[in-house]
């Protein structure tokens, strides 16, 4: 079932034309990949889901949210799609908490203003969540701040903030770009399981078509602002019929074709 | 997912973890104790710089004080020379006026014929009303216009907000000072007159020594309302210049921290407008606002010297005027350093803030 | 030629346009100043009117033409400050930040004594010391004006200085003089250039308060902070005062304008810097 469909999103900001018609289908329960270079328009698409896009971006198209459309919602509206319904996790876990409030509150907050929860069910939803992104030691680690924590431990805390409200969407733009290649594999894994035991339905935005084979069920690869390719992961990794995706491949390491 | 993987991102962190809560108290008080010895070291500076810019410039106390019947008699100029010590060789007279200072002797005025210290307890308490309001008026409106200005970047306000604050620290306190005068007091009649409360009235009994806060606390609402009504035109013009700086500064400051990742995340987070603001953005913002707030500090200071001289407002600054002019050594001194004290008293107390703001700092 | 962006903006050019004014004022004053400024020769205390558009003073002075005589003083003295404070700071600033250690430490907790001060208050002790006069004054200012341009220059001499070309330089033998003067400096000139022009504001602030608390211009020098002070003697005539006052606030404004689109143009981390340097 097709719980959030893009389907011809335009984006241009200043005139300049950044996305010319992405679709794409994210399925509950599903990893969907995104790769594409540099520049084809990753972010932008993500951030155009949650209507996050920089100022003065113009947009056209449909984001469809089960039967509503995103593009289309007020303002008040989609600020209680964000974070509830869709959640986001950014690229760099150092600078996308708030170095000056402590990983409680930035876990609590959103479940406050969204579900409605007191102090108290918050906080002990809060360490319900930490464990179950693997932080050890939930009690001692809610009262401290982010810079207390290592990388990959600070985007298992983002990677918490953004599930604290049961979303039935995940976008993570390059969650794991700015870790360690030892802790890469660990976070890919926690979101593989997530969306397994959630039902969640990822939007999985990378660079590396190595962390696609080993998480994603479906690839999607965008050029310029057009997804150029999309597919089962099996049968667009192994058989690409786009150049640009045969290109991407053959560029990577030690792969033989 | 196996457990090795989140042990692995252990490592780099458990170096790093902090002892329970209760430890955290410590490090505060020896990033205080930090402060307060450069401080002292600065203190000590500043007693040598006053004191050398008030002995080896050409300028002549004797001949600022003596008439000039008594400069023609060498006896008299030599008695008022050994009397002030300033017979004595340099050092000597450094460390004198060291040994004083330690001791709370800050010398006799020669000009007032009193000490320095009784002078300056009068005067101070009135410098730092004056200076606390105007910068708490500047910090309310300051930062409240420039957040009003990042916030509509680009907008009529922000470029009508851009040119006041401009106006804001291009108008000569003196001037202004003269002005607000003029047209409040002389002409329209509705500010009260010069001085700190209505002459007619006698000043609260002395707990801080302003006004404001000992009447209030003392009940005496007439002359509460007196020394408001005698504090608000002065602060105001006082605070103009601080106020367009910090206004645009905070804009910047704000924009800055608009940029950031981590509002962004937080807007994905679907907070309202209201507690982005307040509990992400500005609390960023704080720390270089509250830098500038503090250097501000110190040009509210300067302006109090101009702003004083029109309102006869007793403070700080007309008595630095009045020593300086007079070259009254032990009372230039004695405002040097006070008026350094208070410079020492701001840093730390902004340093504070940080800690208090930032937990980086706190938990260094 | 076209303007560079940064100056194709409204404050910008009323900036300029003003400046322009006054300087153009302080230049021709012989020739537009329709009285003698020192001449007492018009009636006492004469409120605004024909003949004598801003009033005359206590002494039946012309103020018109005191106010544009009083350009001559105040815009190339402040200039001059202006250029000698960015001389001095940015030299023991960029010897600081280049040489580093003992060097580095002496002048910077030279700057931060000074910075302990209030400005007026030390070039007030300063220039009651030397004596009242227009010459001390602008010294007591430069006393106090140097150390911003130190402490920017300084900072930016540490970036710039652990950059790839410099070390390469340095590498190949070249004294450390030449990359201060071929490395660094062209690498400099442009944030200082931003703080010099904001700081024309503040140090014709500085000079004119220094005047008008009678340590700076004497008698009867038509300097403008002088001028408004005898305005207090007769704050009746309201006129007395506040044209001076207008004048110094224009100048002050137009480079302030100027100065704020410059920094504008400047990448925002610099900007910063020079913004919190520059109180
Ligand atoms: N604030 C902005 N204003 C205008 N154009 C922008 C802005 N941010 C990004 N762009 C442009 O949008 C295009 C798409 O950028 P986007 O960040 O989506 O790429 P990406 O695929 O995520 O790249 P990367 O892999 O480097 O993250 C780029 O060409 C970029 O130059
Ligand atoms: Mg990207």
């Amino acid at each position: 079932m097709s719980l959030l469909a893009i389907s011809d999103l335009k984006v241009s900001i200043g005139g300049k034309e950044i996305l010319r018609g992405v679709d794409l289908d994210l399925r509950a329960g599903r990893v969907h990949g995104l790769a594409g270079e540099s520049g084809s328009g990753k972010t932008m698409t993500g951030l155009a889901v949650l209507g996050l896009l920089p100022h003065g971006a113009r947009t056209s198209g449909r984001i469809a949210l089960g039967e509503r459309d995103l593009l289309a919602m007020p303002a008040k509206e989609l600020n209680t799609v964000r974070g509830g319904e869709v959640a986001m996790v950014f690229q760099d876990p150092a600078t996308s908490l708030h170095p000056m409030l402590s990983v409680g509150r930035q876990l609590t907050e959103h479940m406050r203003h969204h579900l409605g929860l007191d102090k108290k069910q918050a906080r002990a939803r809060a360490l319900e969540l930490l464990g179950q992104v693997r932080i050890p030691g939930p009690e001692g680690a809610i009262d401290r701040y982010p810079h207390q924590f290592s990388g990959g431990m600070r985007q298992r805390i983002a990677i918490a903030i953004a599930l604290a409200c049961s979303p039935k969407v995940l976008i993570a733009d390059e969650p794991t770009t700015a870790l360690d290649v030892t802790v890469q594999a660990g976070v890919l894994r926690l979101l593989r399981g997530l969306c397994d035991d959630l039902g969640l339905a990822v939007l999985l935005v990378t660079h590396d078509l190595g962390v696609m084979s080993a998480v994603a069920d479906e690839v999607s690869v965008m050029k310029e602002g057009l997804v150029v390719e999309t597919g089962p992961r099996g049968q667009v990794l192994r058989d690409p019929t786009h150049p640009y995706t045969r290109a991407l491949l053959e560029s990577l390491p030690g792969e033989t074709s | 997912m196996s457990p090795t993987s989140s042990s692995e991102d252990l490592k780099g962190d458990t170096a790093r973890r902090k002892p329970g809560r209760s430890g955290s108290r410590s490090p505060l008080i020896r990033f205080l104790a930090r402060r307060v010895l450069t401080a002292l070291l600065l203190a000590v500076g500043i007693t040598l710089v006053t004191f050398v810019l008030t002995n080896l410039v050409p300028g002549d106390p004797v001949s600022a004080n003596l008439g000039q019947r008594a400069l023609g008699d060498p006896a008299i100029v030599a008695q008022w020379r050994a009397e002030h010590g300033l017979d004595k060789p340099l050092p000597q007279q450094y460390l004198m006026h060291l040994q004083g200072v330690v001791q709370g002797d800050l010398g006799t005025s020669q000009q007032s014929h009193r000490p320095v210290m009784d002078d300056l307890a009068e005067s101070v308490p009135a410098t730092l009303e004056l200076a606390g309001a105007a910068i708490l008026i500047s910090l309310v409106a300051g930062v409240a216009f420039g957040v009003v200005a990042a916030l509509r970047r680009d907008r009529l306000s922000d470029h009508l907000l851009r040119v006041l604050s401009l106006i804001g620290i291009s108008v000569p306190t003196f001037w202004l000072a003269l002005m607000a005068f003029y047209v409040f007091f002389y002409r329209l009649q509705v500010t009260p007159g010069s001085g700190r409360i209505d002459p007619t009235m006698s000043p609260p009994p002395q707990v801080t020594g302003l006004y404001t806060i000992d009447s209030a606390l003392a009940g005496q609402w007439d002359v509460f309302a007196s020394a408001v009504g005698h504090l608000i035109t002065p602060a105001l013009v006082l605070a103009l210049y601080t106020i367009g700086l910090l206004t645009r500064f905070t804009r910047s400051a704000v924009l800055e921290v608009l940029g950031q990742d981590y509002v962004r995340a937080a807007r994905a987070k679907g907070l309202p407008g209201r507690v982005i603001l307040f509990r992400y953005v500005l609390r960023s913002a704080l720390v270089p606002i509250i830098t500038v707030a503090g250097l501000a500090f110190g040009s509210l200071l300067s302006g109090t010297v101009l702003v004083e001289a029109i309102f006869a407002w007793p403070g700080v600054g007309q008595y630095a005027y009045k020593s300086a002019t007079t070259l009254d050594l032990p009372a230039v001194m004695g405002v040097g350093l006070v008026v350094g004290g208070v410079y020492l008293v701001i840093n730390l107390i902004v340093d504070v803030l940080y800690g208090v703001i930032d937990p980086r700092v706190r938990l260094q | 030629m076209k303007l560079p962006q940064a100056w194709r903006q409204p404050l910008a050019i009323v900036g300029g346009v003003i400046a322009l004014a006054w300087i153009v004022i302080a230049l021709a004053a012989p020739l537009l100043a329709p009285h003698d400024p020192l001449a007492q020769d018009l009636p006492r205390l004469a409120s605004p009117g024909p003949g004598h558009w801003f009033g005359t003073d206590q002494l039946g002075r012309d103020i018109l033409s005191r106010v544009m005589y009083g350009a001559r003083l105040s815009i190339p003295l402040t200039l001059l400050l202006v250029v000698l404070s960015v001389l001095i700071g940015g030299l023991l600033g960029a010897c600081a930040g280049y040489f580093g250690k003992w060097v580095d430490e002496t002048i910077m907790r030279f700057a931060d004594l000074v910075f302990a001060f209030p400005t007026i208050i030390l070039a007030m002790v300063v220039a009651a010391a030397l004596g009242a006069s227009l010459t001390n004054a602008v010294l007591a200012v430069l006393v106090v004006a140097w150390p911003a341009y130190a402490r920017v220059t300084r900072g930016l001499v540490l970036g710039v200085r652990e950059r790839e070309f410099v070390v390469s330089g340095r590498l190949l033998g070249f004294s450390a003089w030449r990359s201060l003067r071929v490395d660094v400096l062209p690498n400099v000139t442009g944030p200082i250039l931003v703080l010099a022009t904001l700081d024309i504001g503040t140090a014709l602030l500085l000079l004119s308060g220094l005047s008008f608390l009678g340590l700076g211009a004497k008698p009867p020098s038509p300097e403008w902070g002088a001028m408004v002070a005898s305005g207090v003697e007769v704050f009746d005539s309201w006129w007395v005062a506040t044209f001076p006052g207008l004048a110094i606030l224009t100048v002050v404004l137009a480079f302030n304008f100027l100065g704020d689109t410059l920094r504008d143009a400047l990448d925002p981390r610099t900007a910063r810097a020079i913004k919190e340097r520059a109180l």
